[in-house]
């Protein structure tokens, strides 16, 4: 009999009930809560007078509306400015309150973008199902836990019962061997991955991330690389519990410890595909061959590397490419065969759950440190993913850097990465973006996001236009 | 729940590829706390001229009148063609709400992102799946054919075109009987609760430091 790929071990150990049907009843261990897609499944609760299962599975922290400008924050909720999105955030509160349910408030230090509170708290560990009303989620999976997004009917329906009615996902394994060459980063492999495969390559998939280049890759840059399993279509990614895995979340405050620990990391340490396991599809890249990438156009899979040439109409294949490729073109205000080094950029913003971790920040400010931002970059905003990055970066003061350079400092959220409170892109305006989606509106109606990473992004800031940071020097 | 058994309605497009759940039903609706009224604002920046807001008047907003959805033949459509991977993107369930909300009650595209599709059968709407070709046939017969109806018998899993041409369509057992009935998932889950209280009891056991930490 074949082995078992992590995927399969982790579904297996939740299993609370296999149907006939083939669909099956999967026991949730932590369930993450965040103020845009819970208020409804609260209000299902009340109405079929139900309570939550488990409180203390449940942790919930605002995000995507909170103000990021100090000034706005300061003033908690009741000082945020949109009343519209004061009320949703309030609203979480007061569902905490009334069902019971551990909120992080807005400005605790703990606060900051959900899948990156999750981790860095212990709230997320090794072998949990991890779920959340979000699909970003899949960020998770780089603990070696089986992490996805939900809707929010699914949010109740958890609240309501700690499962999800569920069929299990097909295996796919995407290894990335060799080694990545300097100022290549897990944002560059992720992109890289989702040019290969398209973002619908991982659609009814679970994706495993393996082979040399994944196991170097720090938790931070793992967590990059699941966070975009989703653009490529696929619900969840993993990557295998090590002993990067370990020492990551040992002393987290949610994490064991004493002989709890012992034994947590004896089981963690299983969590594995194993050598004969069998995948249903499975995809190479050589890091060698990852280029810093650049998105040109309108979906995550429109990538190319920074020396490339955006496409032309002609080029395409087919009619459904043409005239995807066609509208993309309008879209973006670019020429077909234009060098992706000739984009000039209006703003820049460095954050989102994809890349607002500490080694991010350091990756912009090892870019940043004695330049400036150039004249025609209207803005260039650092945002931290959570309080906890946010005070880390400033005991290294990287935040003096990144000021001093012309870029902003702001208080931790979800922020530009879908425009939800007041930072946003002005129609026409070209991005240089850490975020994950670059599709039209998304950062602002008419707004053109181009997809990077932190150090090219920060590059682009400093020379107004892409470059290629492997030539630009100043890495840390 | 909703119950679909079988639909006999209008066909509208949505021409194109990868249709994000952000186009669906774009970020500034998301701050309401509700369930319902998604319905004018969807495809919000393709359908309007101007920048919509949680607060606007919609009956009172420039429309785009080159969005298929605007024309007159298209009004009091329930079934949308529509092109792969339709429902990309962000998990968010007012994508459906905001779908039902305006009228439709079933899609047909090549292929759905896989949390759309789910979030789908959660709200009474059909996500059906049909071969590319197959789907490429329809759009051209309703081009070509002002008020062009297709018949969807969910029981039966098939898509009758106006010429009597049948197209079976794929469901999952379970989601269909779910769809057929109307029936409350959290309901069904709750009559397995021994099944899960064993589980819990099992799972706590053995892996005690997942429980009564966050508290």
């Amino acid at each position: 009999m074949a082995g078992k790929t992590l995927y399969d071990k982790l579904w297996e150990s939740h299993l609370v009930e296999l149907r006939d049907d083939g669909t099956a009843l999967i026991y949730i261990d932590r369930h993450l809560i965040h103020e845009v897609t819970s208020p409804q499944a609260f209000e299902g609760l009340r109405l079929a007078g139900r309570r939550p299962w488990r409180r203390d599975a449940n942790l919930a922290v605002p995000d995507h509306n909170v103000p990021t400008e100090a000034s706005e924050r300061a003033g908690g909720v009741a000082g945020i400015v949109d009343a519209v999105s004061r009320l949703q955030v309030q609203t979480l509160g007061d569902n905490c309150q009334a069902f019971d349910i551990v909120e992080i408030p807005i400005n605790d230090i703990r606060q900051g973008i959900v899948h990156v509170v999750g981790p860095e708290t212990g709230a997320t560990l090794p072998g949990m199902t991890v779920v959340c009303g979000d699909s970003h989620t899949s960020t998770h999976g780089a603990l070696g836990a089986l992490a996805h997004g939900i809707g929010t009917s699914e949010v109740e329906h958890v609240l309501a019962t700690q499962c999800l009615i569920q069929r299990k996902m097909k295996n796919l394994r995407v290894r990335v061997e060799g080694q990545l060459t300097p100022g290549v980063t897990a944002k560059d492999m992720a992109l890289a991955i989702i040019g290969t495969i398209g973002t619908a390559g991982g659609t009814g998939f679970a994706i495993e991330f393996a082979g040399e280049a994944v196991q170097a890759l720090s938790m931070e840059g793992r967590m990059t690389l699941c966070n975009m399993s989703i653009e490529a279509g696929a619900r969840m990614g993993m990557v295998a519990v090590d002993q990067v895995t370990i020492d990551y979340v040992k002393g987290r405050p949610y994490a064991p410890s004493g002989a709890l620990w012992d034994q947590a990391e004896a089981y963690w340490r299983t969590l594995h595909s194993d050598a004969d396991a069998v995948f249903d599809r499975e995809v190479v890249l050589m890091a060698e061959d990852i280029k810093p990438q650049v998105t040109w156009g309108t979906s995550p899979e429109m990538v190319l590397p920074v020396d490339a040439s955006v496409p032309t109409v002609d080029g395409q294949a087919d009619e459904v490419s043409k005239s995807s490729v066609k509208r993309a073109l309008e879209y973006m205000g670019l020429q077909g065969g234009q060098a992706i080094t000739d984009i000039k950029l209006d703003r820049v913003f460095i954050g989102s759950c994809t890349n607002s971790r500490i080694e991010d920040i350091r990756e912009a400010a090892a870019i940043a440190k004695g330049r400036k931002v150039a004249a025609n970059v209207i803005q260039a905003m650092v945002v931290p993913g959570s309080g906890e990055v946010k005070a880390q970066a400033e005991r290294e003061g990287l935040h003096t850097i990144l000021l001093e350079a012309g870029f902003e400092w702001r208080e931790p959220g979800c922020s530009m990465c879908l425009a939800m409170n007041a930072d946003k892109l002005g129609s026409g305006e070209h991005c240089a973006s850490t975020s994950n989606r670059n599709f039209e509106g998304r950062q602002g109606i008419g707004g053109r996001t181009h997809l990077v990473s932190p150090g090219m992004a920060a590059a682009a800031a400093i020379a107004g236009h892409f470059v290629d940071v492997r030539e630009f020097g100043g890495r840390a | 729940m909703k119950p679909f058994g079988e639909l006999n309605g209008l066909a509208a497009p949505m021409d194109r590829a990868n249709v994000d759940t952000d186009v669906i039903i774009p970020k500034q609706f998301l701050k309401s706390i509700k369930r319902s009224g998604f319905g004018p604002n969807l495809f919000d920046e393709l359908r309007y001229l101007d920048e919509g807001q949680p607060d606007s008047d919609n009956s009172q907003r420039p429309l785009n009148a080159d969005f298929p959805l605007n024309f007159e033949r298209y009004q009091g459509a329930e079934i949308l063609l529509a092109r792969s991977n339709f429902g990309c993107g962000s998990s968010r369930e007012h994508a459906p709400w905001a779908l039902t909300d305006y009228g439709f009650r079933a899609i047909i595209a090549p292929s759905f992102a896989d949390i759309f599709h789910s979030n789908c059968f959660k709200n009474g709407l059909l996500p059906v799946v049909l071969d590319a070709d197959v789907v490429s046939i329809l759009f051209d017969e309703m081009y070509a054919t002002e008020g062009y109806r297709l018949a969807i018998d969910l029981q039966a899993q098939t898509v009758t075109t106006p010429s009597g041409s049948v197209y079976e369509f794929e469901v999952d057992a379970f989601r269909k009987d779910c769809l057929l009935k109307g029936l409350d998932d959290i309901g069904l889950t709750l009559e397995q609760s021994p099944a899960i209280r064993a589980f819990e009891e099992k799972w706590r056991a053995a892996s005690p430091w997942l429980f009564d930490v966050i508290k």
